[in-house]
């Protein structure tokens, strides 16, 4: 029993105070790395290393400025519809549908009685009608999902069958030549000598940061990935909420479907054909947490721009496309494994 | 005191430090367990208990220190080996998985199965032994574990730290969910399991049950060891609070206004109820009113909170705010009307835990502060750090994320959330749960000043005492129904227990 006595430390021999939150250099490099700055430059870094890859291997026909931007230009348009996944699924939801939308979108937007239309009219009238479709199938998802409570993985398949039949129906599974010459001309044109379509994704990628970083918007959608009980106790409409993040990731990929147009002059239900995996993966690659709560544009840009840049890398050097998937495979394991590595949750540390 | 002969050593941990990303949470504790002693850990939130138990649990790793297990110098590199070693843990945030059966919770990690084939009838019969010796042979063990109450949620976690042959069992705060009843059930329990030999080391901040159920005591003071091995029988509780806080805390309630007569209702509840959950529930609360609902856990208490609340949609009946009608359902019209909830499970109802301090602060107002859509966050920060400061919430950083607050801390966002809200009716689901005696007399304080300034109060708690306390006046509930409404000055604890059991039995 003796060595079980009692002891009581004295006062003085205690921690005079409270621990204050403590700010230590050595630390302050950890928080930096574990933080949102340390994965984009985890990020930067992978983009880096391709580019030297390309130098070496393609030498001067990748290191131009026309081929970079030729590797922007080629990002732009799953860019766009990124963006819009990026929010969905940092509100820990997710869209299965946009590729299938936008294929849908385009051939609406083609059909010979809206060019016509556009004819009398303008040409911004097809793109209205493109977006207009993409927010009204992202309406259907969005309701669906919040009102009908069917998980959003079943209910954007769903979407992404129906969609695909829907836009096979109305071209005929015929391809749709665009011949309206005020669309056709725009996107023929440049600013600044860059291509619209670049210009496009650029903007897109500015709104979406701003949106998601510094809006009551992006605060909300941000709160239900992380806990949507939590943030619904709170007074927050969780479900008008989830529809409007549903019509926005359905107008990027109505938008989406513009700058295809644009780019083959013709509408077609193959469109978009699985750009929900590639979305999925430059979104994920880029360190949003699929499960929800955290989501970055920034990442996301990275993350489309690396699989761009992979992409040209590997046609620079005459290798095949089934080359590129087992590599693209590779990257996206490796990313989310460092992610899980370098960005434990807290509260779940050690 | 020891209750056995076997006085040998089980667990001595000597100088243990853990460091989390800049934050000392543990700066050199020690700890003694012998076999069969129920050995207290207390000390205020944010002290370091839980971290420390968390590390003989093998959740944690320490950053230094010994731990000795029967003598022998071990390291314990995850839960598994904890768990084969002789430890199994109840930790205080519920951990059972929502989607499974309670048998299936229970056998988490060590099915019974012979090559992969689970054998489920002997898991069902065990869960059912396990189950009937807490007390609740009423629960089926094929029920879906996310159906449960948190207490009910409580008792699962403990059947499976039952579950495993243990030599010690840790339980970080067991009771903080449980009414009277319960807590008499789990004593019952602690007592028959130390009879045979097993260790406890014990957790709460309600120092009545130290001094129930304890054998000695540990008191840790900002991740530091103040006092170990303490007899519970040699040490008065002012002593403790002491050691614990470094202070003298007064532990009173704060005193009753009388309530002016013209004071208008706020709060107007008229046969509310909720299909087989609670019936014809009516109320009403006045301005700087608290009333306090007594009863037994399973009564329907926050139940009724959550329908007044709109978080679940009333089957008949109304709730009116200022002689206004709410709509039944709807938790945004309740709250722009005027109406603060604090939640049960703070965990899972309340905090987003990736999220900063901060941001918990103002998830229901944050529009308030912005310009337009624009988010002002230096503003958030500002009135969040006047939150930290009155409430003495640690750490003090509204960046830090909040699931790395202690629980009585995380307690404090949820209270913090509703002040810079500012509501007219406030309801306070167990607003003392997992919180320490320091920080409570704070707490209780903060509540009459709040209904001293005109806001309706209803509060739940689990321990009678706190609802006799605080509230002006106290329904006693049971059986979904409200079975009695007085002044809190005109009933004390056996009158509220005898009118539960007798509105229970009939
Ligand atoms: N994962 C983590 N990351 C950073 N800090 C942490 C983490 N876990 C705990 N802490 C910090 O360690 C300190 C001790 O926390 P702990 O949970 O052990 O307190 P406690 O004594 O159990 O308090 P309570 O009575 O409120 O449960 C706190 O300051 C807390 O913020
Ligand atoms: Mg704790």
């Amino acid at each position: 029993m003796s060595e079980q006595t009692p002891t009581t430390v004295s006062e003085s021999a205690a921690p005079t105070q409270a621990a204050p939150p403590e700010k230590k250099s050595g630390n302050a490099m950890q928080r930096l790395l574990g933080g949102a700055a340390g994965r984009n430059l985890g990020l930067v870094i992978a983009l880096a290393l391709l580019i030297v890859v390309g130098a070496i291997t393609a030498g001067d026909r990748f290191m131009n400025v026309e081929n970079f931007l030729n590797i922007i230009r080629f990002a732009s348009i799953i860019g766009v519809i990124s963006i819009g996944m990026t929010f969905v699924i940092t509100a820990g939801g997710i869209d299965l549908s946009v590729g299938s939308v936008m294929g849908l979108a385009s051939v609406v937007a083609s059909l010979s009685w809206v060019q016509a239309a556009a004819d009398q009219t303008s040409w911004l009238l097809m793109v209205a009608v493109a977006l207009a479709v993409g927010g009204a199938a992202g309406l259907v998802n969005g309701i669906v999902i919040a009102y009908g409570k069917v998980v959003p993985f079943m209910a954007t398949l769903a979407m992404l069958v129906g969609a695909r039949g829907l836009a096979e129906l109305l071209s005929n599974k015929q391809t749709q030549i665009v011949s309206q010459q005020g669309f056709l001309e725009f996107f023929r044109g440049d600013f600044l000598g860059i291509a619209w379509l670049v210009w496009i994704f650029v903007i897109a990628a500015v709104i979406g940061w701003f949106l998601l970083g510094r809006t009551t918007f992006g605060r909300r959608t941000v709160a239900i990935g992380g806990n949507f009980e939590a943030t619904r106790l709170a007074g927050i409409r969780v479900k008008r909420h989830l529809v409007a993040l549903y019509v926005l990731v359905g107008v990027s990929a109505g938008i989406a479907a513009v700058m295809m147009l644009g780019r083959t002059t013709a509408g077609t239900s193959t469109h978009g054909t699985l750009y929900e995996l590639d979305a999925i993966a430059a979104v994920v690659v880029g360190g949003t947490l699929l499960v929800g709560g955290r989501g970055t544009i920034v990442g996301t840009v990275l993350g489309v721009l690396i699989f761009s840049t992979l992409t040209n890398v590997f046609t620079q050097n005459n290798l095949s496309n089934s080359v590129q998937s087992v590599v693209k495979g590779v990257i996206i394991v490796v990313a989310v494994l460092l992610q899980q590595r370098f960005a434990s949750r807290p509260g779940r540390s050690s | 005191m020891l209750k056995g002969d076997n006085t040998a050593s089980l667990l001595s941990m000597r100088g243990i430090t853990k460091e989390f990303a800049g934050v000392k949470a543990l700066r050199g504790v020690d700890l003694d367990v012998v076999a069969g002693e129920v050995h207290c850990v207390l000390g205020q939130n944010g002290a370091g208990k839980s971290t420390l138990i968390k590390i003989l649990a093998g959740a944690h790793q320490p950053s230094g220190g010994e731990i000795f297990w029967q003598g022998e110098q071990r390291e314990i590199p995850n839960p598994v080996a904890a768990i084969d070693m002789g430890v199994a843990t109840m930790y205080q945030e519920l951990d059972v998985v929502d989607g499974l059966t309670i048998a299936e919770n229970i056998f988490l990690g060590h099915e019974l199965a012979t090559g992969g084939v689970l054998h489920r009838a002997r898991a069902a019969r065990t869960t059912r032994q396990l189950l009937e010796r807490l007390g609740h042979g009423n629960l089926s063990p094929h029920r879906e574990v996310g159906t449960l109450s948190a207490a009910n949620k409580q008792i699962v976690s403990m059947a499976r730290a039952l579950s495993h042959d243990a030599k010690l069992i840790i339980m970080d705060e067991p009771s903080a969910v449980l009414d009277a009843e319960e807590v008499k059930n789990l004593f019952r329990v602690v007592n028959e399991l130390t009879s045979q030999g097993i260790a406890i080391i014990y957790i709460s901040h309600r120092l009545e049950e130290i001094r129930q159920i304890g054998d000695r005591i540990t008191v840790i003071k900002d991740g530091a060891s103040m006092a170990s091995g303490l007899s519970v029988a040699d040490t008065p509780t002012p002593e403790l609070i002491r050691l614990m806080t470094g202070r003298n805390v007064e532990f009173v309630f704060p005193p009753r206004r009388e309530l002016p007569a013209d004071a208008p209702v706020v709060l107007d509840i008229d046969g509310l109820s909720l299909r087989g959950i609670f019936a014809d529930v009516s109320f009403d609360v006045r301005a700087g009113e608290v009333v306090g609902l007594a009863g037994l856990v399973g009564s329907g208490r926050s139940e009724i909170l959550e329908t007044v609340y709109g978080a679940r949609r009333a089957s008949s009946g109304h709730v009116s705010v200022d002689g206004k009608r709410l709509r039944p359902g709807a938790v945004d019209r309740a709250v722009t009307s005027g109406i603060g909830l604090s939640p049960e499970e703070r965990k899972s109802q309340g905090l987003i835990l990736d999220e900063p301090i901060f941001k918990n602060v103002t998830l229901s107002n944050f529009a308030r502060y912005a310009r337009g859509p624009l988010l002002n966050e230096r503003r958030e920060r500002a009135v969040t750090r006047e939150q930290i400061e009155a409430l003495e919430l640690r750490p003090a950083d509204p960046d830090r994320p909040a699931g790395t607050l202690s629980g009585g801390n995380q307690q404090k966002i949820m209270l913090a959330r509703w002040l810079v809200h500012g509501t007219r009716v406030l309801l306070l689901d167990e607003p003392t749960r997992g919180v320490d005696v320091g920080a409570r007399a704070e707490i209780y304080a903060l509540i009459r000043r709040l209904a001293d300034a005109g806001t309706a109060i209803v509060v739940v708690s689990s321990e009678i005492p706190e609802v006799l306390g605080l509230a002006d006046r106290v329904l006693v509930i049971g059986d979904g129904r409200v079975l009695h409404s007085t002044p809190a000055t005109e009933i004390d604890e056996h009158g509220v227990l005898d009118l539960v059991m007798k509105g229970t039995a009939a």
